[in-house]
Parts: structure tokens; sequence; C-alpha cells
């Protein structure tokens, strides 16, 4: 079976924010809430600063605390590449979930369940990419099956420097940043 | 220098996460305290209190009743989608505090109901004379009545160590992950119980029985206090932090103040002070562990929230 995830390349990311706006368009994200975002991460003291501008989302986890829990079972992994998404109509909106993301990455959405990155699970099913990935104009993120050795995302891992967000959490992410 | 700026402003999520306002506070209190009613109602049936008229067990399950419905409209309110409240009892999720916690509610009431039935206040049983013969009945099986005790006993256990788990189980949430905190609100269940059936136990021995039993659930919720600190304080830099919100940060005034002074050591000073019959008893020491068992769930709450994986604003 895929397991799904993504790699970004933080040394071509400019924070241009496309990704937000193409993911806002294509999924409808309602005004004031955004299910992927950038961060400007400053590490350093003047003049050797440096700066990793990182697009983030919902990490599909591994080992996704979201859904473990979820009291309603709305909170799941697809069959389908290990992608981490919500039933709304089983969502009683108690907002665990939320609690348990430790990238803040889930929102209530104004008609009342959590929602979230689905890996634009819709597109991706068609054979097309998520559209943040499709519309990414510096080609710094990468979408594909981690466990095939022939994937980009595969090879991109194995020759070049990464790291996922907050790996002391346990959640074992699926989306990796390149350094 | 570390400098995070992000584009995100997402309602309840940011700057920092304030998903829950007043309701779960009030609910893991109301369930704390309904989980220490239990177990005081529990051990009154396995000593026959019953027999006694004047005995606290009269009032304890029905008024149970009513403070844990009071908890459970608080936690409907904090719903976001309210008319999928029944979802929670479509399945049981093995791996979920909260779908734990939504069975244990649901096998609470019979529990309460049948300890009720052993002896029921007045009012209801001119009302419901229907009460009155099967509490005839059960009457005729002490046995049975021994065991609703014990029964009473071990949910309110499970309702009050489930109160705190369900906050310990989120490990995003560095304040909260620590196997204490279930202990910890179960003894700060138990105390203010002790204090609650203290103000209203018209028996002089359940009431001498009641200050010195929240007198040592005060010193130990005060033992358990400080290695949930310590446990916190001798972890990774996150949880560190966290413990520094409670004891030098944005909520160390109300934690020293009103959780650990006015919560717990003034009034364990003045119960054990009226124990030795030093000083007459009065409501003051029961009110004021009341007011710090409602004070705990507020503070771990809100800067649970607060508390973060990556750095938290304010601190050195």
């Amino acid at each position: 079976m895929a397991r799904y995830g993504m790699v970004l390349d933080t040394t071509k990311c400019v924070g241009c924010m496309d990704c937000v706006v193409a993911c806002k368009t294509e999924n409808s994200v309602p005004e004031g809430f955004n299910r992927d975002w950038i961060v400007y991460d400053t590490v350093g003291a003047y003049p050797t600063l440096h700066m990793e501008i990182r697009s983030e989302r919902c990490n599909h986890c591994d080992s996704p605390p979201c859904v473990a829990c979820c009291p309603c079972g709305a909170s799941h992994v697809h069959d389908r590449g290990g992608v981490v998404l919500v039933h709304h109509e089983k969502c009683s909106g108690c907002k665990a979930c939320i609690a348990a993301c430790p990238y803040d990455a889930r929102f209530i959405h104004p008609d009342g369940y959590a929602d979230k990155c689905t890996f634009c699970i819709h597109r991706v099913e068609q054979g097309l990419l998520p559209s943040c990935v499709a519309v990414c104009p510096t080609r710094c993120m990468h979408f594909g099956d981690l466990d095939d050795p022939n994937s980009e995302v595969h090879q991109l891992l194995a020759s070049r420097r990464n790291h996922p967000l907050i790996p002391e959490a346990g959640t074992r992410p699926q989306i990796l940043y390149l350094l | 220098m570390h400098e995070l700026d992000i584009t995100r402003r997402n309602f309840q999520i940011d700057p920092s996460l304030h998903i829950w306002g007043w309701e779960i506070p009030v609910y893991l209190f109301l369930g704390g305290i309904v989980a220490g009613m239990m177990i005081i109602s529990g051990y009154f049936l396995f000593r026959e209190r019953y027999r006694d008229t004047e005995s606290a067990s009269t009032t304890l399950p029905f008024l149970s009743m009513v403070l844990l419905s009071i908890g459970m409209a608080a936690l409907f309110l904090d719903l976001e989608y309210k008319a999928h409240v029944w979802r929670m009892y479509a399945t049981f999720e093995i791996t979920s505090p909260m779908s734990w916690g939504s069975w244990i509610l649901l096998l609470v009431y019979p529990a309460l109901f049948f300890n009720m039935l052993v002896r029921q206040p007045r009012w209801i049983e001119r009302r419901i004379p229907l009460l009155e013969r099967w509490s005839a009945r059960l009457h005729r099986h002490p046995a049975g009545i021994k065991t609703v005790g014990i029964v009473n006993m071990l949910l309110g256990g499970m309702l009050g160590i489930y109160t705190g788990v369900l906050l310990s189980a989120f490990g995003a949430r560095p304040l909260w992950n620590s196997p204490l905190l279930g202990l910890l609100f179960l003894v700060s269940g138990l105390s203010s119980a002790a204090a609650l059936v203290h103000l209203f136990a018209r028996s002089r021995w359940e009431s001498e029985l009641l200050a010195k039993s929240d007198n040592a659930f005060l010193t130990l919720e005060l033992f358990l206090l400080g290695l949930f600190l310590l446990g916190l304080l001798t972890s990774a830099r996150a949880q560190q932090d966290a413990a520094l919100l409670l004891l030098s940060g944005v909520y160390a005034p109300v934690f020293w103040v009103f959780v650990v002074g006015i919560g717990i050591v003034v009034p364990l000073f003045l119960q054990s002070l009226a124990v030795t019959h030093r000083i007459a008893h009065s409501a003051m020491p029961p009110l004021m562990v009341i007011a710090g068992g409602v004070i705990l769930r507020f503070v771990i709450v809100q800067a649970g929230q607060v508390s973060h994986w990556t750095r938290v604003a304010g601190l050195p």
C-alpha cells in the first residue's frame, strides 16, 4: 500500500504563498481560515542569521494522535496512501483532535466540524497532484509515495539531508523538509 | 535568537490555542466532585449509614445526578456540532479517553439511581410512590445494597481519574501530558466532595469524618501537585516551560494564591485546628476547598492550551 508524503525544499521556497491561495481556492477554505500556511523560521544572531521558509500543513502523521483521540470515529486514516481525513458527517466538534495535534493544523469549520488539509485526495485519486504542489512556481514541493524507491520523494529523501517538524512529539510526520 | 513568524491566523488556534473556554473546566470540576461524592456515598452504603435518617447519604446520590447533569450540559454547550452529540454513542473508540468518558458517564447514572433507591429524599418518595416499593425490594437484600456501594465507589474512581486522563492523553500539550494528572484530579474531586458534603452534613459522626478525610485528601493533593510539577521540571525543555507557566509565568499569581493558598494550604490549616477542637467548625474552609477545586481546573485547562512543543512566548 502506498504511503503518501510530501517533501519540501526549504532552499527553494520563497514564501510566495501561491500554495496557500491554491488551497483556499481548490478546497473553498472559508474566509479567516487556512489549511496551509507559511512559516519564516529565523535562527542565529545578526549578521549570521539563517532563515528557513516553510510551507506547512497537516503532517498526515504515521501515528496520528488526532485519530486516536477522536470519540466519534470521524478522524480516520484513509485506505489510500495513509492520508488522515475527517468524516464531516460523523464529527461532533468536540475539538479533541485540535488539542491532540502538536502542529495546530486543524480548526473548526464555520459549519461545526473539524477541518484540515486532505492532501487534495480528491485530486490525487484522479491522478493529479495536490493543488499546492501543482501551482508552486519554484517547484520546491514534491508529492508521492514515500515507500516507492522509484518515486521522486523517496529519492530526494535518500539523497538530501532533511527533517520533519517536532519529531519529539512522536507522531512520525509524513512531510519532510530538505535542508 | 529563534524567531517564528507564521502567516496562519486561524480562529481558536492562533496566536495560542484557545478552543476550550469555561465549559470544559466546569465539566471537569463537576465530574470530579461527583466522582468524589460517589466514592463517599458508596462508602456510606458500605458502612450502612443509610440506617441513620440524618445521614448525608440520603441527599448525595440525587445531588450527584443534578451536578453531573449540569456538567454534561456544559460539555454539550462546548460542542461545535451540537446536533451530532449522539455520534459519541454510535461507536466506542478504545484509544479515545473521551469515548471512554462518554460511556462511563452513561453507567454512572444507573449506579446513582440505585444508590438513591436505598434511601431517597422524602419529597421524591412522596411524588413517586413506585420508588418506595422498589426501595423496599432492595432492602430485602443487604448484600445487594453493599454491591451498589462498591459499584458506586468503583465508577466514582473511574470517573475521577477519567477527568484527568482526558487531558493527560494529549501529548501535544506538555503541561497536560503527565500520568499524575488523573490521580491529581481524582484526589482534588474527593477533597471538593468531602468539603461539599461537610457543608450540609447533619450527623456529627459524618461531619467529623469528612473534615478529617478532607485534611487527608488536601495533604495528598498538595503532594501530588508537587510531584506533578517536579515531573515536568525534570523532563524536556517543553515540559519545563509548561511547569514555569504555573510556577513563575502568567498563571503563577492565580496558581499560588487561589489553587495552592486559598484552595489547599489555608483550609488545611483551619480544618486541622477544627478537628483538634481548637477552633469551631465553620463553612469557610469547605468553601475555600471547593473554590480551589474549580480554579485548579480553570488554570490547568487554560495554561495547558498555551503550553506547546515550540517555545512559549514570554519565557526566558
